[in-house]
């Protein structure tokens, strides 16, 4: 480095260096494989009981919990992209004048000390072959370059100069993707929004932070299904939404896992179902000893009188999971009893179990009858006004990296030496700014195909 | 025929192919290298005709997915990617030596798959969120770079065993110079490389259109771009650090280090959305 340099030329230079991308990249891949194996998004708790109180908060102080969004992680991503763009800076004054030459220069020299020159007599003229090796390379490589020397021809073409470009389309296309992913981070939102059948809702919910957003318009869930295989895996689940912008159904669409919706820039995915509380439950009431039953619907928060004056009943809710004695019993009832004395306590009523009840020995025993099954579908809402951003670095990547991998600028020398006799001396070379073996083989096909001739 | 005769007879015709190349490089007999060719060209076809077979089977059972949905399924499909891109590599650069570092590697990923208890070769239906042709794209060009990058870590293994000054009658004489390896390794990372790109992207596409996140930081897709940087690293040494020989092989030797633990480590050591390789 040299010495006094301005601080703003140093910290050019510093960011201008491919050690510095180097040791960023190995920095971020050491790095990343942290959050692959520390809980990521977890409460305190997870971490003490895992990790210990003392290891908890150094996670606190590196953001461990959530390392891919930590402020040292986006410095690692930000440094990146300074190196790339400086280093492109810097560089692509050079490769310009590389690409868009002034003038095509040759050095016979250069192209007779390659490794690959292969040499070769055919007998016939120089001056049949060189206007014979001329088309041929014209054909196959490009515009021929011809000079006469003292002891004969020498011709160059080339081809693929452009491709030099490849590499900046690569960098590029990473600082696109980066981009893409901030505008979508800062102006985008991923949400969720459960849906009870028939339910409908215009406010979803933020993933993880359970934050309200307002989605623009409304969806109705009007049906769920779920298939199965017969393995009892689910095979495919579906809901049938409608649309409902300012108080009017625009349209209806099916959805399913893999088969989102799209509307407004607002994207609409399946992701999961569940069995939604039903709303009110049809319960066989059967006095104990004698058995007598009295059928009621009830809805939920009710409160009904029970048979006989013997007291009040109240439907309390329906549990997803009951947990009876720390097993879950799965899907149940509650409700509360109040008897005649003013003593009251709450009964659990699972579905799976009809007779439940009847274990507790009380003057009536519940019994589930039947009721309303529902399903609830788990959607996933999301708006990403950075996609295109980064759909469009993913398309420039893959043609960065063909053209950089499987292209190369090349230059081809072939020269025509006159022996005495009606007999010439050929040598033929190539440079490519890669892939060095592949130039090889080219060079070598290139002699089998004039020998031939 | 059926599909699991199919696979089991192309497990034991890369087991001879591997031992005809061995044999071939220790008994310095071109002859056996030959042979080994030839093997292992029949074996992919039994490979290709038992992949065929598993699909066609697999509409059959009414269940109808691209044999690609599971860790068996998906280890009989690397072995065919390397393979296939071995048998390229061979006739293109006509070094058939090289042959024993890479179908050692063809033979035991299919072996694994038959021969681990760990590992059903039933066919089971599909969950919905692995039914997309996405799955098939992401699974085959994920693939493609893994087999890159299986056949740059075989021919780094030349390195630490080809000594510096060979001496004309001992077996390691024939194997290729150090710039012809250098640059079948390049050549391998090159297109692992691409289609890892290209694997990884595909997967954020069907990401997106599934659950409308193109990139979740999930253990799988984390490690695919740990092994994306690695390989970039090794791509930013030799072209810009004039790095060569020995001390990038290493880096060769780290990324297939990395995609084995993209594949089989966050698999059993980790959890996320991927069930499989
Ligand atoms: C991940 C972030 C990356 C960073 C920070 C980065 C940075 C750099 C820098 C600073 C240089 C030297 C300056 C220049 O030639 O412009 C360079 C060169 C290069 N990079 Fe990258 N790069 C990245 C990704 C990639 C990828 C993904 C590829 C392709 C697979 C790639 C391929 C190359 C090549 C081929 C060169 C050599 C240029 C030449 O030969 O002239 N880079 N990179």
């Amino acid at each position: 480095m040299k010495k006094n340099q301005t601080i703003p030329e140093k910290i050019w230079q510093f960011f201008c260096s491919v050690k510095l991308t180097v040791y960023t990249l190995v920095l971020l891949a050491t790095t990343s494989i942290i959050g692959t194996v520390i809980l990521q998004n977890g409460t305190q708790q997870d971490y003490v009981r895992l990790y210990g109180e003392a290891f908890y908060n150094l996670i606190k102080v590196f953001n461990i919990d959530d390392m891919y969004h930590a402020w040292w992680f986006l410095l690692l991503i930000v440094i990146l992209c300074i190196n790339i763009v400086v280093c492109s800076i810097e560089r692509l004054s050079v490769t310009w004048k590389i690409i868009f030459p002034k003038q095509l220069k040759f050095n016979p020299e250069r192209f007779r000390k390659l490794k690959n020159l292969e040499t070769f007599t055919v007998d016939k003229t120089s001056e049949s072959l060189s206007s014979e090796y001329e088309t041929f390379l014209s054909k196959t490589v490009g515009a021929v370059i011809k000079e006469e020397t003292e002891s004969g021809t020498v011709m160059y073409a080339e081809k693929g100069r452009w491709t030099r470009i490849g590499v900046y389309v690569i960098h590029s296309s990473i600082i696109l993707l980066i981009i893409g992913a901030l505008i979508g981070a800062v102006f985008g939102f991923k949400a969720t929004l459960q849906l009870d059948e028939g339910e409908t809702s215009d406010v979803a919910f933020i993933y993880k932070k359970r934050i309200p957003v307002n989605i623009g318009f409304s969806i109705k869930c009007n049906d769920f299904d779920v298939k199965f295989y017969d393995t009892g895996a689910p095979e495919e689940f579906r809901s049938n939404l409608t649309i409902i912008e300012n108080g009017k159904e625009s349209f209806t669409k099916d959805i399913r896992v893999n088969h989102p919706l799209r509307y407004k820039g607002i994207n609409i995915f399946q992701s999961s179902y569940g069995t939604a509380r039903p709303d009110s439950v049809v319960l066989d009431i059967i006095m104990q000893p004698d058995k007598d039953v009295t059928t009621k619907t009830i809805k939920i928060g009710q409160e009904i009188q029970l048979p006989e004056n013997q007291g009040l009943f109240k439907l309390e809710g329906f549990l997803p999971h009951f947990d009876f004695r720390g097993n879950d019993l799965g899907e149940a009832f509650v409700g509360r009893i109040t008897q005649k004395d003013g003593n009251s306590f709450q009964i659990a009523l699972p579905i799976k179990f009809p007779t439940f009840d009847k274990m507790r020995k009380g003057t009536f025993a519940f019994v589930v009858k039947e009721f309303e099954r529902k399903h609830y579908t788990g959607l996933q809402i999301t708006k990403d006004p950075g996609i295109w951003y980064v759909y469009s670095g993913f398309i420039l990547m893959i043609i960065g990296c063909w053209v950089t991998f499987f292209m190369s600028h090349q230059s081809y020398f072939i020269e025509i030496k006159k022996n005495k006799t009606n007999n010439s001396e050929i040598s033929i070379s190539g440079r490519a700014n890669r892939n060095s073996q592949g130039m090889k083989l080219k060079i070598q096909k290139i002699v089998t195909k004039l020998k031939d001739k | 025929m059926n599909s699991s005769l199919a696979l089991s007879s192309a497990t034991f015709i890369y087991a001879l192919a591997s031992v005809f190349y061995i044999g071939s490089f220790t008994f310095k007999k071109q002859v056996l290298a030959k042979a080994g060719f030839i093997v292992l060209v029949i074996g992919f076809l039994d490979n290709t005709l038992g992949i065929i077979l598993r699909w066609i089977e697999s509409y059959q059972m009414g269940y109808g997915h691209a044999p690609f949905a599971n860790m068996y399924e998906s280890l009989v499909f690397f072995s065919w990617t390397v393979a296939i891109l071995y048998i390229f590599v061979e006739l293109k650069y006509k070094e058939s030596i090289i042959g024993v570092f890479a179908s050692p590697l063809i033979f035991l990923a299919i072996a694994y798959a038959s021969l681990s208890p760990d590992i059903s070769s039933k066919i089971s239906p599909l969950i919905p969120a692995l039914k997309s042709n996405w799955l098939i794209a992401h699974v085959i060009t994920c693939f493609l770079g893994y087999s890159g990058f299986a056949l740059a870590f075989g021919f780094s293994i030349i390195y630490f065993v080809k000594p510096k000054d060979p001496d004309a009658t001992s077996i390691f004489a024939k194997l290729p110079s150090e710039e012809l390896i250098d640059e079948l390794t390049y050549q391998m990372v090159v297109f692992g490389f691409l289609f890892l790109t290209i694997g990884i992207i595909t997967g954020a596409v069907w990401a997106n259109s599934a659950w409308g996140k193109y990139w979740s930081w999930d253990p799988k897709e984390t490690w695919s771009l740990i092994t994306w940087f690695v390989y970039a690293i090794f791509m930013h040494l030799r072209m810009m650090k004039g790095w060569h020989g020995r001390n990038l092989a290493w880096v060769s030797i780290i990324g297939f280090i990395a995609v084995m633990f993209t594949y089989f480590g966050v698999n059993y050591v980790l959890s996320g959305l991927h069930s499989y390789g």
